[in-house]
């Protein structure tokens, strides 16, 4: 077999798998841009009126009305939306008078931080459960999985955060409260990545670092549990899926041991499409976090676009609202390129 | 075989229901019916899930007789506000000196309203774009199918949230944002099952007489899809219970004084550490109500959808 030919029509077949994933992100973020565009259109709110104020002579009218564009066919005006939306210009933020793109870079360390931890809290306990549930199935241990996933996707998210500030920081003192950090601290450390727990770490501040622990411990469990709950979840059936499968028996008749068995081998094969699990979970918690934060006041994306949406400043939303979807796609994206990279047999 | 026991005859109305024969057109459904019930019950966990939804029902249609106040008039605000539960008031009252259980019950009523008009609105968009767009192939697929994946690419309640900034608040915009934001799975299932049934014989067949393509898509590929659907569909609605909850908390769902659950958690935050039930009672409800239908959602879909079982 010409090993060369098969490495270079792998190459072609992925590279055509590529294009192709560029053109579907294209459309859907063209999508989005026409979905946010449409729902900016059928606003009750008059722009102009938004800017000027209802007194404003008619001549001054008329001239915001053209600096906007608003006197143009719908179509172009969409054509110049996009073409401000690719170059990241999003309008000003009636609210904070920035540039609402200038705001979402402020506010989205905040939520990465958030997101990222609740999807790590999420794996590190999800997979060893969903494994052992999948080893053990129809134990209790299994039985207690199932629990955690039901009442995972029943709760309602804001509740839960509510009665856990409730518990764990009124009642038992063992979390500090809503906040990413005390105002005490705030001050003794300079921002630099946004990410409040690499920042004071980088800088030393380890009385300050501790007191952000102290912050995002609990909505950071928060979100690690819904995502335990979907994880544990996938997890245990992709492990069952693969614990049937005859290899399993093989490397058993070698004799290797049960623990090389399951936790090298078939966690193995079952870690592919974990990896897009993974990724589509944490693409959920960025969508959780919007009544995350606003229940823990944590500033991040998703209580800017609560906020906004209160003082109805709908260039904030809209932008919010296409960054998260860009995030998401990018997010479903990647994962589904993941996939194909890891896994063998879609090449 | 010959040292096999007897099967036991079934009598009566079960030898009735079960009959390899039946007589008529509804024996036979009702047959089919008695055997899903059977596989279902068979399910514990289901059946409490059923028994909440089925309670869920009557305490919203029988809310003037269960509840023992009004849910909207408060009490004497000297005197009746805040007060903790007790044997009076079960779940305590809230700031405006209103009873909360009267309002818990009241706002079953609210959230029945807003998971069945939701059904109602996104199941049959769905239905039809994926009956249509797996029937017909081709690039009313493409294109249908691209408008679906641009509604599954937002995470669904960041965009119900700016369907309801942009029609503003309330219980009605919030049932039509909700409802634009669930039916995208819909179609995709549809879809899936379309392009099976699409090539089997009996749709030849059907073809062959000289049916229409609305006739084909609406009389025989629809009926087949529903099954798979309605699994869906009682999946959904406890995520449909937690969006609009989730709205109401954030102030754009249900306006007041309406006693909308989630609405009624966000008064209870300004009262969180002191007065902890005004919030958890409300939230209690909607965690139980989305519970009873994630359960009877995973025991219909062992019945109805055994595949998807695993």
């Amino acid at each position: 077999m010409n090993r060369g030919g098969g490495h270079v029509s792998a190459l072609r077949s992925f590279l055509k798998s590529t294009a192709q994933f560029v053109i579907v992100l294209m459309t859907t973020l063209l999508g989005l841009a026409a979905v946010t565009f449409f729902i900016g259109r059928v606003v009750p709110i008059d722009p102009v009126i938004a800017i000027v104020g209802d007194r404003a002579p008619p001549q001054v009218y008329e001239r915001v009305r053209t600096e906007l564009g608003l006197d143009r066919p719908l179509a172009e005006q969409f054509v110049i939306y996009v073409k401000k939306a690719v170059t990241g210009d999003f309008g000003n933020s009636v609210l904070t008078t920035n540039p609402v793109l200038t705001d979402i870079a402020n506010v989205f360390p905040a939520t990465l931080e958030l997101a990222t931890l609740g999807t790590l809290i999420g794996t590190l306990f999800g997979i060893p459960l969903g494994v052992l549930a999948a080893v053990k199935r129809g134990s209790l241990l299994d039985q207690f999985v199932r629990l955690v996933g039901l009442v995972g996707y029943s709760v309602p998210i804001f509740w839960l955060g509510l009665m856990g500030l409730l518990l764990f920081y009124a009642k038992l003192g063992w979390v500090a409260g809503p906040g990413r950090i005390d105002v005490t601290y705030s001050y003794l450390y300079t921002p630099v990545t946004g990410i409040v727990l690499l920042d004071t770490a980088m800088q030393g501040q380890w009385d300050a670092f501790w007191d952000a622990v102290s912050h995002v411990i609990l909505p950071a469990c928060l979100l690690g549990y819904f995502s335990l709950a979907y994880i544990s979840r996938m997890t245990r059936s992709f492990m069952l899926n693969e614990l049937a499968q005859e290899y399993v028996i093989a490397a058993r008749v070698k004799g290797l041991s049960e623990m090389r068995v399951i936790w090298r081998h078939a966690l193995r094969n079952a870690a592919v499409p974990l990896v897009t699990v993974i990724a589509l979970s944490y693409a959920n918690l960025l969508e959780g976090s919007v009544l995350t934060e606003t229940v823990f006041a944590w500033p991040g994306l998703g209580q800017y676009i609560t906020n906004s949406l209160q003082n109805a400043d709908m260039n904030a939303v809209l932008g919010g609202t296409l960054v998260i979807g860009a995030v998401f796609v990018l997010l479903n994206l990647v994962s589904d390129l993941l996939y194909r990279l890891l896994d063998p047999r879609t090449r | 075989m010959a040292g096999a026991p007897p099967l036991p005859q079934p009598s009566g109305l079960r030898a009735w229901l079960l009959s390899p024969e039946p007589g008529s057109r509804s024996q036979a459904r009702l047959g089919r019916f008695y055997l899903g019930w059977r596989a279902f019950s068979r399910n514990p966990l289901a059946v409490v899930g059923l028994g909440v939804v089925i309670l869920l029902i009557l305490v919203a249609i029988f809310a003037d007789v269960i509840a023992p106040y009004s849910p909207i008039a408060g009490g004497d605000l000297r005197t009746q506000r805040l007060l903790p539960p007790s044997e009076t008031y079960w779940f305590g009252t809230d700031d405006q000196a209103r009873d909360i259980f009267s309002r818990v019950v009241y706002g079953s009523r609210i959230t029945l309203f807003v998971v069945v008009l939701v059904a109602l609105i996104a199941t049959p968009i769905g239905l039809l774009v994926g009956t249509v767009s797996g029937y017909l192939g081709g690039w009313v697929d493409t294109v249908l199918m691209r408008i679906t994946d641009i509604f599954l690419a937002f995470p669904r309640l960041i965009l119900a949230l700016a369907f309801v900034a942009a029609l503003g608040p309330g219980i009605e915009n919030a049932i039509i944002a909700i409802a634009i934001t669930s039916w995208p799975p819909y179609a995709r299932i549809a879809r899936a099952e379309t392009l099976t049934i699409r090539n089997s014989d009996f749709i030849a067949a059907v073809k062959l007489q000289g049916a229409s393509t609305p006739r084909i898509i609406l009389g025989h590929v629809v009926p087949l899809c529903i099954s798979s659907l309605i699994v869906r569909v009682t999946l959904d609605m406890a995520g449909i219970i937690l969006t609009a909850a989730g709205l109401g908390f954030l102030g754009l769902g249900a306006q007041p004084p309406m006693p909308e659950w989630g609405a009624m958690v966000a008064t209870g935050r300004n009262y969180l550490i002191d007065q902890w039930w005004v919030a958890a009672m409300p939230g209690l409800a909607i965690f139980v109500v989305s519970l009873g239908f994630n359960l009877l959602g995973d025991g219909l879909r062992d019945v109805l959808d055994p595949k998807a079982a695993k």
